[in-house]
């Protein structure tokens, strides 16, 4: 997996990798750090068409329940199944072990943060 | 020393209130709480104190003989009428020892689980028996009641089914009052809803495959027992979620809904021991297949384990409430039915499974006596395959229930020429008396008794219903139910439960926004009383005089202290009368054809159940900002109004505000909502700092819900049972939940102060939010009680004491932990925020830290991180006296000075007496002490506790643990090993 300053970012705190025409998607240590112990994880079916901005699954912590929002347009290609048998994954390695989905992208995506432009929005 | 109740429910003493007033610099509690309370809502700038129309305040002993006056023009009838309603042998070790015992029903919702592990116990075992009896994986603990519990399994339904249908199919053969509350709460939601008589629709029937969920109810209203897996799997197919609404007594004889393809069971464990109260409370259950277990509302306890790896119950899945989720979320269901599903649950300990099944076959082969003896007097009895209920042909219906009332016998009306009788646990034991003889007499009058009734002609394995819906899988084969089967065992296993919890029969429970105020002994006298508890929620008018005058007084009582003109008791908790005022409210709009007013206005304070409500009852949730004091921010608001102007529906307010300050502003607020034509909801749940001081109706209020559990003395139970009345203005009052099977529709309208005694009514007229007419009418008496006993004055020096406490309190610890908020004068309401995350910045201790501490010292912890995350909100209510407020005050500075000496570094931040709290007795006397502290410290931090030490039986519990690896069933014994 890529360092996180390799990554980019949306404003809802998840994380996207580019490689070729998929995105894997994942939250930021950020938001699993705000979320506290995360203990369940639900992912979209492979196949299933998603939308940008739209929910397509959920964190739940033994605080809240955040929501994954799709963050660009796309069909989910594969799914973490070790995340959601070990939800854990998310706290323990949010950019790597506890990736959440991969999307297949029509082409280049655009209004994505930088690692810097993330780095402000949180305050680090 | 007077001998006024109101100096027995008040804790601080004239001298106690003297010096804590000192402190405060105020001459008097009428000073302290006019300078706290804004001017311009004082409750003498709208009536004089002669207005009043509360009674003056009756001594307990005046007070009982009224109220056992009243009791007296109930008539204790036996209840054969059904639909949902049973007659049922309450074990008197249960009662007891469960319904009449503080340790039980004084305790809290087990929110700290390390004080709670013997109601999660018994409520475990609650969820175990369903979850057996129902032949599905996963049971909550509880719901409301039936009524409701069928529209929660139609939302569950909504939202898990795949099929894109709007519609839900209603089995016809339902009882009526589910059939109401269907109707209301789906229109509310846009759901359409599709009569079937389903035992008479066939498999390949189209309407089946369009649907997102059915329902059926097992056995149906008209007591039949039909198969109804191949209609469940015809509607499956079409993508429908099945719920299935199912006595939980005769599942121990038929085929369990899980074997039958349910995906949801719903239904009540009233006639597991629980009495019937005129409706109510009860424990109503419901139960899912795996997969839909994070569906579940309400609340669901399951099995951790302790910091030293010990098995632990606890709350799971906390998340998924209407606290977190808000507008997001999908039920309101907040309070359970706690002290009812731990009878009904230790009915089943006590029974076991072959003590349930030998009841059942009893309650089936009386209804197959009856039955038999009515056809052998030449009476046609109509049902073929049933449990517990007759339908019988009579030449005139209303004719055969008046005889039959004459005897003392309710029957129910199904139309002109049908009747029908249900049999119950007491009436089967009483057909071997003159019970089976006086039925004969009042359905074939005149016709000498056949010689072959005889109750014991009947065999053992008699069954009524078809061979292939006997059930033969087993349940209730854990342990629990197979042990305590003596009364000696029952009492020393409800003995054992109750010592392992925290209630207020141990100390102080100051838990913010909760009101855990005394509940005192002769307000809980009525309860148990036959002429309260053995009355059916559909008894006729004339059986019910006395409950109805006692529900007319309270509900004329309540209006007048809230300054409202018409109440309903029907909601059964809080967050049911958030909805009935809301759905009153859209009723008001709708009425006029403002038909887009849908926006609710919530400020970003309010309590989830708030939010959550509002979605249920059709509405937009628009979040209002708080400024930095925690008060509505006022140009935001009126931004928001001018916003939604033309589809303004309503504004939902807490007065005084979660933030337990009294925002000055109020009329303000309410004035601006008002002249955008919206409505004003003042949430009722801190009440008990505003009574006898200012009233919700006089500063804007047009519809509140009141929480009788906090202000009026109800016990919280360990998690319910709740009343949550709606007051509302005469406007609306025409929308206030009816019910079709109410004895009365009418109820009493505030006449303005101009026309005197006149007595006016108001017919309510809304749809019901609650399977029962009048909600949980059996512990009403408990709030008529403690207005009788305390009178205008008393409750005012009620509220007063409770101002003064929480007062006092922010004074003593403020210099220890900052007061987050507070009002006019720099003072609070009745409870104060304090702020926790100063010290979690410098110290690394959390709130959870000090929250598990606390229990070291005694304590039930104040309510953690509501409001306001990282900190903890104490509301000591007026019941506290000094000594025990200065306990408190005592121990939360002891436990800031350990703070301090982690900070220091005389403690490291992972080994210390706040990290390792709670401390078991156990973890300071097994093995090596290892630890930086002493076991002294651990457990004896203040000299106090060595005479009055109260011993948590299990170590910190880990959350995510017991979310991450959900188990909500008894564990095997050797867990515990």
């Amino acid at each position: 997996m890529a360092a996180p300053q390799e990554l980019q970012y949306t404003a809802e705190h998840e994380w996207i990798l580019v490689e070729g025409d998929t995105a894997t998607v994942g939250i930021t240590a950020y938001a699993a750090e705000k979320l506290g112990d995360v203990v369940f994880v639900e992912l979209p079916a492979v196949g299933t068409d998603v939308a940008e901005g739209k929910v397509v699954g959920e964190i739940e912590s033994t605080k809240s329940v955040g929501e994954l929002f799709a963050p660009v347009n796309g069909t989910v290609v594969e799914v973490n199944d070790d995340v959601v048998a070990s939800p854990e994954l998310v706290n323990s390695d949010p950019f790597g072990a506890g990736w959440l989905i991969k999307v297949t992208i029509p082409g280049a995506i655009e209004g994505l943060l930088s690692y810097d432009e993330y780095a402000a929005l949180i305050g680090e | 020393m007077t001998d006024l109740f109101s100096s027995r429910h008040i804790g601080t003493d004239a001298d106690a209130q003297s010096t804590m007033l000192e402190r405060l610099g105020y001459a008097s509690v009428d000073a302290l709480v006019e300078a706290a309370v804004p001017a311009s809502i004082h409750v003498d700038a709208f009536r004089a104190d002669s207005e009043s129309v509360l009674p003056a305040a009756a001594s307990e002993r005046a007070a009982l003989a009224e109220l056992s006056a009243l009791a007296r023009r109930n008539r204790v009838n036996r209840a054969m009428i059904g639909l949902g309603y049973y007659d049922t042998i309450t074990p008197a070790v249960i009662k007891r020892n469960v319904l009449e015992n503080p340790s039980w029903y004084t305790a809290y919702t087990p929110y700290q689980p390390e004080i709670s592990q013997g109601r999660l116990e018994a409520l475990i075992n609650f969820q175990t028996m369903v979850a057996d009896l129902t032949g599905l994986d996963m049971a909550n603990a509880s719901m409301l009641d039936e009524g409701t519990a069928v529209v929660e399994g139609m939302l569950l339904a909504r939202r898990a089914s795949k099929s894109r249908s709007n519609r839900f199919i209603v089995d016809t053969d339902a009882f009526p009052q589910t059939t109401a509350l269907l109707v209301n709460r789906a229109e509310a939601v846009g759901i359409e809803l599709v009569f079937l008589d389903l035992a008479n629709t066939a498999r390949d029937a189209a309407e089946l495959t369009d649907a997102f969920g059915i329902f059926v109810q097992y056995p149906g209203s008209s007591g039949k027992v039909w198969n109804p897996a191949s209609v469940i799997a015809a509607a499956k197919e079409g993508g429908a979620v099945a719920v299935v609404a199912a006595d939980l007594l005769a599942l121990t004889l038929i085929t369990s809904p899980g074997e039958l393809g349910a995906d949801v069971a719903v239904g009540t464990s009233q006639r597991f021991g629980v009495p019937l109260g005129f409706g109510g409370p009860h424990a109503g259950y419901l139960a899912v297949r795996k997969g839909l277990e994070r569906q579940l509302p309400g609340r669901l306890v399951g099995v951790s384990q302790d910091a030293t790896g010990h098995p632990a119950y606890r709350l799971t899945l906390q998340t998924r409430e209407q606290h977190i989720r808000r507008e997001k979320a999908t039920s309101n269901i907040c309070t359970a039915q706690v002290l009812l599903a731990v009878m009904a649950g230790m009915y089943a300990v006590y029974h076991g499974p072959r003590g349930l099944r030998a009841i059942a076959q009893s309650v089936h082969a009386g209804a197959g006596v009856v039955s038999s003896a009515l056809r052998a007097s030449g009476v046609e009895v109509l049902s073929e395959s049933y449990f517990d209920t007759l339908e019988v042909r009579v030449s005139d219906a209303g004719e055969t229930v008046r005889l039959a009332h004459e005897r003392g016998i309710l029957l129910r009306t199904v139309d002109q020429t049908t009747v029908a009788l249900s049999l119950d646990e007491a009436s089967a034991e009483d057909l071997s008396g003159r019970l089976l003889g006086e039925l004969l007499e009042v359905f074939a009058p005149g016709v000498p008794a056949p010689a072959s009734v005889d109750s014991d002609a009947v065999p053992l394995d008699f069954r009524a219903f078809p061979d292939d819906l006997a059930r033969r899988s087993a349940y209730l084969t854990h342990p629990t139910f197979n042990t305590h089967h003596s009364e000696t065992a029952m009492m020393r296993y409800l003995k054992y439960l109750a010592d392992k919890d925290y209630a207020l029969d141990r100390g102080m429970i100051p838990l913010g926004s909760c009101t855990m105020k005394l509940n005192a002994a002769t307000e809980m006298e009525a309860v148990t009383w036959p002429e309260i508890s053995n009355i059916h929620p559909f008894a006729p008018e004339s059986d019910v005089e006395g409950y109805l005058e006692i529900i007319t007084q309270l509900e004329t009582w309540l209006a007048d202290v809230t300054g409202y003109d018409s109440v309903s008791l029907q909601p059964n908790a809080g967050s049911q009368g958030e909805l009935a005022g809301l759905l009153a409210i859209r009723g008001y709009h709708r009425s006029r054809g403002d038909l887009e007013r849908t926006v609710c206005l919530i400020p970003q304070s309010a309590h989830g159940t708030n939010a959550a409500s509002a979605v249920l009852a059709g509405m937009k949730v628009v979040v209002v900002a708080c400024d930095e004091l925690g008060n509505v921010d006022l140009a935001d608001l009126r931004a928001k109004v001018e916003e939604h102007a033309a589809d303004l529906a309503a504004l939902m307010i807490t007065y005084p505000s979660t933030h337990g300050v009294y925002e000055h502003e109020v009329v303000a607020i309410t004035q601006a909502v008002h002249d955008a034509g919206g409505q004003v909801y003042v949430d009722g749940a801190n009440l008990n700092a505003l009574l006898g001081y200012a009233r919700f109706g006089d500063f804007g209020g047009d519809v509140s819900h009141l929480n009788l559990h906090k202000t009026f003395c109800i016990p919280h139970g360990g998690g319910g049972p709740g009343v949550g009345p709606v007051a509302a203005k005469s406007h609306l009052a025409p929308f206030l939940p009816g019910h079709p099977l109410a004895q009365r529709a009418e109820h009493p309208l505030r006449s303005g102060s101009e026309s005197g005694s006149d007595v006016a009514t108001v017919v309510h007229g809304g749809g019901p939010v609650s399977a029962a007419p009048y909600g949980s009418p059996s512990i009403l008496p408990i709030s008529w009680a403690y207005v009788r006993m305390m009178g205008a004055e008393g409750l005012k020096q009620a509220t007063g004491a409770a101002v003064l406490a929480a007062n006092y309190i922010a004074s003593r610890l403020r210099e220890y932990y900052p007061v987050l908020y507070s009002g006019d004068n720099g003072l609070v309401a009745h409870e104060c925020i304090l702020d926790l995350r100063p010290l979690t910045e410098a110290t690394g201790v959390t709130v959870d830290d000090v929250a598990k501490r606390l229990i070291d010292y005694g304590f039930h912890s104040p309510t953690m991180s509501f409001p306001v995350a990282g900190t903890l909100m104490v509301e000591p209510t007026e019941s506290e006296d000094l000594p025990e407020i200065e306990r408190f005050i005592a121990a939360m500075i002891a436990i800031k000075g350990e703070a301090t000496a982690v900070a220091a570094g005389t403690w490291p931040a992972d080994d210390n007496p706040l990290r390792g709290a709670p401390h078991t007795a156990e973890s300071v006397i097994v093995g090596e002490w290892e630890h930086a502290y002493t076991r002294e410290q651990a457990v004896y931090p203040l000299p106090s506790l060595v005479r009055n030490k109260y011993w948590p039986p299990v170590r910190r519990i880990d959350q995510a643990w017991g979310d991450r690896n959900l188990f909500c069933a008894c564990p095997p014994p050797e867990a515990f090993a």
